[in-house]
């Protein structure tokens, strides 16, 4: 009597050998995505939230204060950076480029950096920002779950934060991501 | 130590983490450092991800402790500072993952598995106690037949 016959004869035969068969494959699936995950990658807790309440001294000039209430409005870009972090120097030259467009004022956070150091390096690499806060404590960043440089939010009209991403921008991302979605955001 | 060496590597590589270092506060009191010290264990840091908050040498972490004492001695207790945390970084910063319903799989789905390996071990076992081999049987023909033999 053949193989299959018997499996035929009785249901339960042929689901012995398909079930494991199911279940080694949903593993295999499993498994191949997690290799093309970034675990170090976090989901930003605060996407569709208002942006945090903050004032903090503006780097040029510390007397004056910048909040999230004087963006109100418009749709603006926050970038988290500091003359220390290596990244943010890969990232600048798209920023200027950004800049350059014109669609969107930037907003520069300057994070737990010292002002001369922050100076010195807008007027080496460039200064894309139109405006530039310093956190001096990190005490704001904390409220902007921010975990390390540079890290880039994009805010619209209402206040709410729309998209977040950690790490440098790249040109691509800048091009394909962040210009659609702040003309779509504008013309909202 | 591993997770040390790494993340001293990458604390000097500098990519990541900030220069000014974390202001110097007051010592605390016993009592709240104590509190505080077990609560940073429950606390993951965003930068070394697989240490806790208190084990953590990334400057994030030191702003973190900080941020929790002045928490802490504002007088919110530790759920109330668990929160404000998750708000800021999500359930990643628990070490401890919440019981919600889209983490059910998380906390349930081992002892389901284990059940469902104990039920299918059952009743393997058992078929195989109860079920009688086939052919193991005689006739009474063969029995006549070996007792003969064995009269012999």
């Amino acid at each position: 009597m053949s193989e299959t016959t018997t499996s035929n004869k009785n249901p339960g035969r042929a689901w012995r050998f398909a079930l494991p068969l199911a279940i080694f494959f949903a593993l295999v699936w499993f498994m191949w995505k997690g290799l093309s995950l970034n675990p170090r990658e976090l989901p930003s807790a605060l996407i569709n939230k208002p942006v945090p309440v903050f004032s903090l001294p503006q780097l040029h000039d510390n007397t004056k204060m910048l909040s999230g209430a004087d963006m109100k409005g418009k749709v603006w870009l926050l970038n988290v950076w500091g003359s220390w972090c290596v990244s943010c120097r890969y990232e600048h030259p798209v920023l200027n480029a950004l800049a350059k467009k014109g669609v969107v004022p930037i907003v520069g956070f300057n994070w737990k950096d010292r002002p001369e150091d922050a100076k010195g390096w807008l007027v080496k690499f460039g200064d894309p920002y139109a405006f530039s806060v310093s956190d001096l404590e990190g005490r704001v960043a904390i409220d902007l779950g921010v975990y390390g440089a540079p890290e880039t939010f994009i805010i619209d009209k209402a206040g709410m934060i729309r998209y977040k991403h950690a790490g440098p921008i790249s040109e691509e991302l800048m091009n394909e991501t962040l210009v659609p979605l702040i003309q779509g955001l504008n013309k909202a | 130590m591993a997770t040390f060496i790494i993340c001293a590597s990458i604390l000097t590589a500098g990519s990541l983490f900030a220069q000014t270092p974390t202001p110097t506060m007051p010592p605390m009191k016993p009592e709240l450092e104590a509190r505080l010290r077990k609560l940073e264990t429950e606390l993951r840091c965003l930068v070394c991800q697989n240490q806790t908050l208190a084990d953590s040498p990334a400057g994030l972490a030191g702003d973190l402790r900080r941020e929790i004492r002045l928490l802490a001695e504002s007088g919110k207790d530790n759920e109330e500072i668990k929160l404000h945390l998750k708000a800021r970084y999500g359930d990643f910063v628990l070490y401890k993952p919440s019981v919600e319903s889209k983490t059910w799989l998380l906390w349930f789905g081992p002892f389901v598995l284990l059940a469902g390996g104990a039920i299918i071990t059952w009743r393997v076992t058992r078929r195989k106690i109860v079920a009688p081999v086939a052919g193991t049987e005689i006739s009474t023909d063969e029995r006549q037949r070996a007792s003969k033999l064995l009269d012999e």
